[in-house]
């Protein structure tokens, strides 16, 4: 059997796509039938797909030909993008926005910048884009995670920190073993998604591959350098998240902010 | 001797009003001074002022008769160790709590020493809130400020932590004490400063 035989990519026509939504239909039906009462959420986010997707095809269309000085422009909006989700997720810490974007922005363009400075990818709008914006989605969400993880946990735990504040810890000594979690709580889901990478579920891109026809080993091989390249980038936003996270927990005299203390009233 | 710390008519505001207002009150290097009101009168609050985990939001707190602000803080707070009102004990052991003068330091406070290798966190209520007056003594604080020591006590202990504070009291320690009991001020303070509940 050839390759070309198996290449779903180009047998999926409009058509298609319309019969796919009797999945869809079913999925309501199930939703109606069980009284789950999510037929229009359903109903709105098979829309949403289609002319977000649809609107994204056109941009990547016009970019991948012969337009690649808008890739920045793309990332940037992606980047933006994610930083509202952040931030809002966030919004417990003060400057959250500011945080999540120098968090996504750094996770991408350290990752990136090396891949392709490196020689590992082609600067290309055809590799830059869709690498980027698995980084990108992956860094929010770890952004968010570090963020929301550190804020509970010093508001939790405001009583050991500020006994050790009290010893004469900086801010950063008090708030060492919470911001290691949170650093954790951030890393470990892109951690465990690499140990049973191929176990569980065979990953987007190298479906996306396998499907469109490609040899099993030159997916897998783009797959390793999107894992490696996912570890990286979380850990830059990790990094870069937590730092700035216990920066604005805390005041610049080593106090916790006022947001996170119950107002003692004693 | 002066002042050690002094409160210049300080204000701090809390979630919906002032928690204190136009406070001012002097606070001697010797002896005991115990602060005494009712539950909401701010008591934590102003303790919290005088080693900096708070500031006031209008008027100033000294110290040795300098703007407490103006010393770095984590200067300022090894020189006056706060002990709050539930002991917070840290893992390992009662010694690596302390530190490496832990010996001296359990006896000071009336611990056996053989708590030092013993996990910090079995300790009980009482054993862990003299275990946290070691601990803030192997600072060499000139000051020790402490928030409602005996709140969290059975009456047993709770005589026991009131002699001690008494003792480091008298060896040359400024000791500075919040109380929501009129009578326990009475019985122990050398001063009292009184504030009353100004909340609505």
């Amino acid at each position: 059997m050839i390759a070309a035989d198996l290449n779903l990519s180009g047998r999926v026509g409009a058509g298609e796509v319309a019969l796919a939504l009797l999945l869809v239909a079913i999925a309501m039906g199930i939703s109606r039938w069980r009284g789950v009462a999510l037929e229009r959420d359903i109903g709105i986010a098979s829309v949403r797909a289609f002319v977000q997707l649809l609107a994204v095809g056109y941009v990547l269309d016009y970019v991948f030909s012969g337009q690649g000085g808008l890739t920045p422009l793309v990332l940037g909006v992606m980047i933006l993008t994610a930083t509202l989700t952040s931030g809002r997720r966030g919004r417990m810490v003060p400057g959250a926005y500011v945080i999540a974007l120098s968090s996504v922005a750094v996770a991408t363009g350290g990752t990136l910048g090396l891949l392709i400075l490196l020689g590992i990818i082609p600067s290309a709008p055809r590799a830059a884009i869709p690498l980027g914006s698995m980084i990108i989605s992956s860094a929010m969400n770890t952004t968010s995670l570090v963020m929301s993880r550190l804020r509970d946990d010093l508001a939790s735990h405001r009583r050991e920190v500020e006994a050790r504040l009290s010893l004469g810890a900086t801010a950063h000594e008090a708030s060492a073993a919470l911001h290691h979690a949170a650093m954790r709580t951030g890393m470990l889901p892109t951690i465990d998604q690499t140990k049973v990478v191929g176990l569980v579920a065979l990953p987007g891109a190298m479906t996306g591959m396998i499907l469109a026809g490609v040899s099993a080993f030159a997916a897998i091989r783009l797959q390793l350098v999107v894992m490696y390249m996912l570890l990286g980038g979380n850990a830059f936003a990790a990094l870069v998240a937590g730092e700035l996270t216990v920066r604005r927990l805390f005041t610049a005299d080593h106090q916790l902010i006022r947001s996170l203390r119950r107002v003692p009233g004693t | 001797m002066g002042d050690r710390f002094e409160y210049r008519d300080v204000r701090v505001d809390g979630d919906d009003g002032p928690i204190i207002e136009h406070f001012s009150a002097h606070i001697p290097g010797e002896g005991l001074t115990v602060i005494v009101g009712p539950s909401g009168a701010g008591k934590t609050t102003l303790l919290r002022l005088l080693n900096r985990l708070d500031d006031p939001d209008a008027g100033t707190v000294m110290f040795e008769g300098r703007d407490a602000r103006v010393y770095d803080v984590l200067e300022l707070r090894r020189r006056v160790q706060y002990v709050g009102q539930v002991p917070v004990t840290f893992p390992g052991t009662v010694a690596d709590n302390v530190g490496d003068r832990w010996e001296e330091l359990l006896d000071r406070v009336g611990l056996p020493l053989a708590l030092g290798p013993r996990m910090a966190d079995v300790l009980s209520v009482g054993e862990a809130q003299r275990m946290c007056l070691a601990r803030s003594m192997a600072r060499d604080p000139e000051a020790l400020i402490l928030d409602e020591p005996t709140s969290a006590l059975d009456t047993a202990s709770k005589g026991g932590i009131e002699r001690l504070i008494r003792t480091l009291a008298d060896g040359g320690l400024t000791v500075v004490m919040v109380t929501h009991d009129p009578a326990q001020a009475a019985a122990l303070a050398d001063r009292m400063i009184e504030v009353e509940g100004q909340r609505r």
